[in-house]
């Protein structure tokens, strides 16, 4: 194996490995779509806005924040958290199990690299193909809470929700890149269910999304904090409510950059492992 | 590791239990699966979790700022739903995904029946092994809502044969459904069904959300009907109209079981 010799990565190498999986997902997209735009849209339906209703009518209704002086209502609060949480629901989903079939099954990630590009345009153009389907869920998610009214419009000219959509997509990549960058070690799927039932479900349901995070037990708040998701929760609510300060949005996308830089440094190691042995 | 070595599913399920249904011999079946699993521990576990997440988060966390519903404080209302949808779940993924895997790709049944094993064995086997799986998670589950102190009730000890007719009702329709399934592409449709039943079906907030026409919607839902008899049960609000209830599942149950049987044969043995 010590013949191959691999192509310094350079982004026109990543964008024919994008160019590939677009071509596939032109023909599969279908299947895509009940998973990733119908369960973050139900989920608005069902707890933004008829669980919404009995929590803007009980004793907590207070708990939300204020916009404009007045108290947030839960179907506002909810909303841009389950956007950022689309982004990490898409961006596991896309970092898992494809990632496994590319290496293990379908071995396209070896057709790949038997060409010009090598195991880190590889990689990188994954990660630009994931980013893309963050993208088109978070737009497709922001239309629908348009629709159904979970929309203020905030920030200058009122696009705060608009931006809400860069920040979740960048609150994607920063479990896409570290996920993807492991996955690619990965034999066997069982270390996917345990990312599945021990990360994703409980930063789902502990990082803010569903109450704020102040809620939480003293103990368990900083775990929360330093979670990828708390981040994106509050950078995307933030956004999308008008409340964001300069000093918050900075914090979180330093944080979320960071998380991003190091699964890149950490992906170019794995893929270079497994790829050019 | 042989068989004998497991004297706990021998006395659980005996060698001849199950005669009229087939060679008596699902019990193999069961033993087979435990087998497996002691190698899957993990994933066995891990879905006792999730419902236990959902409690604390949303029954906990969230029911602090939504108050009391139906008289009684939030997580003693959303848990008993949890444990409707997680016998839902549980025995739905087992009898589709599960079951299609074993069908279409590892060939298990067809090794089986080149065995002194029949059909009705396997199905049977099968169908145990699901309902002991969803028997653990929901003792477990019930088991945390009475430390938690959620339980109201001596009736809530009828919950844990509920959640087997929960399960045996999901199982049985999902088996059947899973028959006509050709590719991983159909399993979207399991997903678009158990989804919204999941976050509509009154597991967290009382149908008077609704208008009349969704409400008689969802009433004809099964997971309604699940949620509604556990819900009496452990706040201890027992009433005729729950017999309702227990039709509806039995029914289906049977329904489906009746379908997946024929379907299964065909599969099969043709």
């Amino acid at each position: 194996m010590s013949a191959v010799t691999p192509v310094p990565a350079t982004p026109t190498m990543a964008v024919r490995e994008l160019r590939g999986l677009l071509t596939n997902y032109a023909r599969t997209w279908r299947g895509s779509i009940i998973s990733s735009v119908l369960a973050p849209l139900l989920s608005l339906v069902a707890l933004g806005m008829s669980l919404g209703k009995i929590v803007d009518a009980g004793p907590g209704a207070h708990s939300f924040g204020t916009v404009d002086g007045r108290p947030v209502k839960y179907l506002l609060f909810l909303a841009p958290a389950l956007l950022a949480n689309t982004a990490m629901q898409t961006a596991i989903g896309e970092s898992t199990y494809p990632v496994m079939s590319s290496m293990k099954w379908q071995k396209t990630f070896h057709a790949s690299i038997a060409s010009p590009l090598s195991s880190f345009d590889v990689f990188l153009g994954r990660l630009l193909f994931v980013g893309f389907r963050i993208l088109m869920n978070c737009a497709i998610f922001l239309a629908v809470m348009a629709l159904f009214g979970a929309v203020h419009a905030a920030g200058p000219a009122g696009l705060g929700p608009v931006l809400a959509v860069p920040a979740a997509v960048l609150t994607g990549l920063a479990f896409a890149t570290p996920v993807t960058a492991w996955a690619v070690t990965q034999d066997r799927d069982t270390g996917f269910s345990v990312v599945f039932r021990f990360v994703m479900i409980p930063l789902f349901l502990f990082s803010g999304t569903f109450f704020p995070v102040t809620r939480l037990p003293v103990a368990i708040r900083p775990l929360a904090y330093a979670t990828p998701l708390w981040h994106g929760v509050d950078l995307c609510r933030g956004l999308a409510l008008g409340t964001a300060t300069a000093g918050s949005v900075l914090l979180h996308l330093v944080y979320l950059l960071a998380v991003i830089g190091a699964g890149l440094w950490y992906g170019a190691r794995t893929f270079r492992r497994r790829l050019n042995p | 590791m042989t068989t004998a070595d497991l004297p706990l599913t021998r006395l659980l399920l005996g060698r001849r239990a199950f005669g009229p249904m087939g060679g008596g011999k699902a019990g193999v079946l069961v033993e087979r699966n435990l087998m497996v699993y002691r190698r899957l521990w993990l994933t066995m576990v891990s879905g006792f979790f999730e419902p236990l997440f959902y409690l604390l988060s949303i029954g906990v966390g969230l029911g602090k700022l939504t108050g009391a519903i139906d008289g009684v404080p939030y997580a003693h209302y959303v848990a008993p739903g949890l444990l409707a949808v997680s016998a839902m779940n549980g025995a739905v993924f087992d009898a589709t995904f599960n079951v299609f895997f074993k069908i279409k790709y590892a060939k298990i049944y067809d090794a089986m029946l080149a065995t002194p094993l029949r059909v009705g064995d396997i199905a049977l086997g099968d169908i145990i092994w699901a309902q002991l799986r969803g028997l653990m998670y929901s003792a477990a589950f019930l088991i945390v809502m009475l430390a938690m102190g959620l339980v109201h009730s001596w009736w809530a000890l009828l919950a844990l044969p509920v959640t087997v007719l929960v399960g045996f009702a999901f199982a049985a329709v999902g088996m059947a459904c899973t028959s006509f399934m050709r590719s991983w592409q159909d399993f979207d449709l399991v997903t678009l069904a158990l989804m919204p039943m999941f976050l509509f079906s009154g597991a967290f907030y009382p149908l008077s959300v609704y208008n009349h026409q969704v409400r008689i919607l969802i009433e004809a839902l099964p997971l309604y009907h699940g949620i509604d008899l556990l819900r009496a049960l452990t706040l201890g609000r027992v009433h005729v109209g729950l017999l309702w209830d227990v039709l509806y599942l039995a029914v289906m149950g049977l329904v489906g079981a009746a379908v997946a049987a024929r379907r299964l044969e065909k599969l099969l043995l043709t």
